[in-house]
């Protein structure tokens, strides 16, 4: 087995959906994790804070700096991410697929570097 | 002293075959070639000796299979690595299940993924089943061959990081998949048409092995004689002086009747078919034998 982050891609200064419209999405990725659960492939997932809520630690000679805000500004940035477990990348891009269907957004699958 | 054996053709013929065998063996591509290149080197050797053997295949991967075994015990002092040649040494696994046994199948859609860059899939498909070189490859779409082989690691290394299967894709996906492989295919074909004519003859073979595996697949077959009746015209298509030939100029005499009644058999066989008719057919359908492409990369469609 091997372990899969999906990464929700959020779209940078895009309207964000209005209640009903979101209260769906949410209901949708709940019924996704449920799935996930049931099929033992789920380990982690959650959603993020935007960017602006992000704290930045930068490591300069021995000390390390403070600074608000993202790395970088980007068109896009890490909406959530949920991590599981796959037999191969088809099984995880099947989960991939359910993951943008069920958040509307463009899904990111990576593979972790295998534990020995 | 034997016969001399004409090991390019044998190489050509078989490469792909005993390198889909050995990576299901190895579970790793680049041990698999290793492994393969080996036995050819050995069969260069001793061939022109012992004459060929009986079954060529046969004896290049059994001996690249030896050849693995012996290398994962030597190089490595690991337990897992001598735990994985006792593996590989173990009588032949049982037979797969499902209903695709050919390795080549499973290969040609691993090199065809999705999940790779549309370039890196053409070169792994000519590279992996078609036995041709890196410089081969760089030669036939012009570009250096340091940047081919470069894409050909990369592409290598995400199917062993990202966890690409090695196998066949199940029902449900089978229709997107087998587009992405017909598509390898035919741009193969096409970089040919104007180009190396040995892509043109890859392609060919590629489709072949396509139609022989899924013969119930109307869409591999329709390329297959959508490719056979361009491939046709190929002795026409240039005069003396290498100028391209427009069509209705051309001399049919010069076509290649062969390859037009294979070609048009394989229509008549799709039309057969219940299914709806997929665009390569259509094309080839019309009015067999067609109309050369209006250029070198056109589409499908453009080609009837």
């Amino acid at each position: 087995m091997k372990h899969y982050l999906l990464s929700v891609v959020q779209p940078a200064g895009a309207t964000p959906p209005g209640p009903e419209a979101l209260a769906a999405i949410m209901r949708d990725v709940e019924a996704f994790n449920d799935e996930l659960r049931a099929a033992g492939a789920w380990v982690f997932a959650g959603g993020l804070h935007g960017p602006e809520t992000a704290t930045m630690l930068r490591p300069r000679g021995g000390d390390v700096l403070v600074t608000d805000g993202p790395y970088a500004e980007g068109k896009e940035y890490l909406g959530g991410l949920c991590l599981i477990r796959a037999a191969d990348l088809d099984e995880a891009l099947d989960w991939g697929r359910k993951a943008a269907l069920a958040t509307t957004l463009p899904i990111e699958v990576r593979p972790f570097v295998d534990q020995h | 002293m034997a016969e001399a054996p004409d090991m390019e053709a044998v190489f050509r013929a078989e490469y792909g075959r005993a390198v889909a065998v050995l990576v299901r063996f190895l579970d790793d591509i680049d041990l698999a070639e290793e492994a393969v290149q080996d036995a050819f080197a050995t069969a260069v050797a001793r061939w022109p000796e012992t004459g060929v053997p009986p079954s060529p295949v046969g004896w290049i991967i059994t001996t690249a299979r030896n050849r693995a075994v012996d290398r994962l015990r030597q190089e490595s002092s690991r337990d897992a690595r001598h735990a994985e040649a006792a593996r590989l040494h173990a009588p032949d696994a049982p037979p797969e299940e499902g209903p695709v046994r050919d390795d080549r199948l499973r290969l040609i859609f691993t090199c065809c993924h999705p999940a790779l860059a549309p370039q890196s899939r053409i070169a792994l498909t000519l590279r992996l089943l078609g036995g041709l070189s890196t410089a081969q490859i760089a030669r036939a779409f012009l570009v250096p061959e340091a940047t081919l082989a470069q894409r050909l690691v990369r592409a290598k290394a995400k199917i062993r990081d990202a966890g690409i299967p090695y196998r066949v894709p199940r029902d449900a996906d089978l229709p997107d998949r087998l587009s992405a492989v017909l598509a390898v295919v035919y741009l193969i074909f096409n970089e040919g048409y104007t180009g190396d004519p040995a892509l043109c003859a890859e392609a060919l073979r590629l489709g072949r092995l396509l139609a022989e595996l899924m013969p119930d697949e109307p869409e591999v077959t329709g390329l297959l004689a959508l490719m056979l009746l361009v491939e046709a015209r190929r002795p026409a298509r240039r005069d003396a002086d290498g100028v391209l030939v427009p069509l209705p100029e051309q001399d049919r005499a010069r076509w290649d009747r062969a390859l037009i009644a294979e070609g048009q058999e394989l229509v008549r066989r799709c039309l057969g078919r219940t299914r709806s008719r997929p665009p390569s057919t259509r094309c080839t359908a019309t009015r067999p034998p067609p109309p050369p492409p209006t250029g070198a990369r056109s589409s499908l469609c453009t080609t009837s």
